[in-house]
């Protein structure tokens, strides 16, 4: 399985944790992200995410090894959903194994930071009375900055 | 010269078409491929600063040369996860 991903398949997180564990490993964290059903004080119906696949792999690519290079020895998979997701269904899963249970919470949490910073991906979102893009960070991995504080919220 | 640019998200709904087919000029940059599509949609215009971008899947700076057959994308502020 690869452990970098960008799909419509619904997501297995079981399946991203067997694929990162090894032998040395003492701990596996994981993450599930899922569509809301509110959001803005509206009422949200469901979500249609789109994105740059070829260019969402790399960066994926490119935030395992930032991991790799803070939290050495943690291996990390991360796959994210595109199309239509309903409401309770996981549009992103995450696991980070390692062999100290600090260093796998913390390469998780880093990793879904950095998703949102600078994968480019979008949800586009259905809600009672209209549909609205939703924008959020401006994608830069250059950015040190937002590096920086997606490291700071992965160790507070 | 011919590049390929690529729109996303509300860039995409703006431009009504995920994919154009663009020719550019000897001395073409992703700013300068940008601002003639800017021109031709002004809707476009108000993400000049907040757009990133990228040549070929690779992110890529304004001041990027591109050359013939390059895909050159516009990607607005991002909200996966």
């Amino acid at each position: 399985m690869r452990l970098l991903a960008v799909g419509r398949e619904p997501l297995e997180l079981n399946t991203l944790v067997a694929a990162v564990t090894q032998g040395s490993d003492g701990a596996v964290a994981s993450f599930l992200g899922v569509v809301r059903n509110h959001n803005a004080g509206r009422s949200v119906r469901y979500l249609e995410y789109e994105g740059y696949e070829p260019l969402a792999v790399k960066i994926f690519d490119r935030i395992a090894g930032e991991a790799r290079d803070r939290w050495p020895g943690v291996r990390i998979a991360i796959h994210h959903r595109l199309g239509r997701l309903q409401i309770g269904e996981a549009s992103v899963a995450i696991a980070a194994a390692s062999p100290h249970r600090a260093d796998a919470f913390a390469a998780c949490r880093y990793a879904i930071e950095r998703v949102k910073q600078i994968a480019p991906i979008w949800k586009h979102e259905f809600f009672d009375g209209g549909d609205v893009w939703i924008e959020g960070a401006v994608a830069n991995p250059d950015d040190e900055q937002a590096r920086a504080e997606a490291e700071r919220v992965a160790c507070a | 010269m011919r590049v390929t640019v690529r729109l996303f998200a509300r860039l995409r709904d703006i431009a009504g078409a995920p994919e154009l087919a663009r020719e550019i000029g000897p001395d073409a940059t992703i700013g300068s491929v940008w601002r003639d599509l800017a021109r031709d949609f002004p809707e476009l215009a108000p993400y000049a600063r907040s757009i990133s971008t990228a040549v070929n899947a690779d992110y890529a700076r304004m001041d990027r040369a591109v050359r013939d057959g390059d895909e050159v994308a516009f990607l607005p502020p991002v909200s996966g996860g």
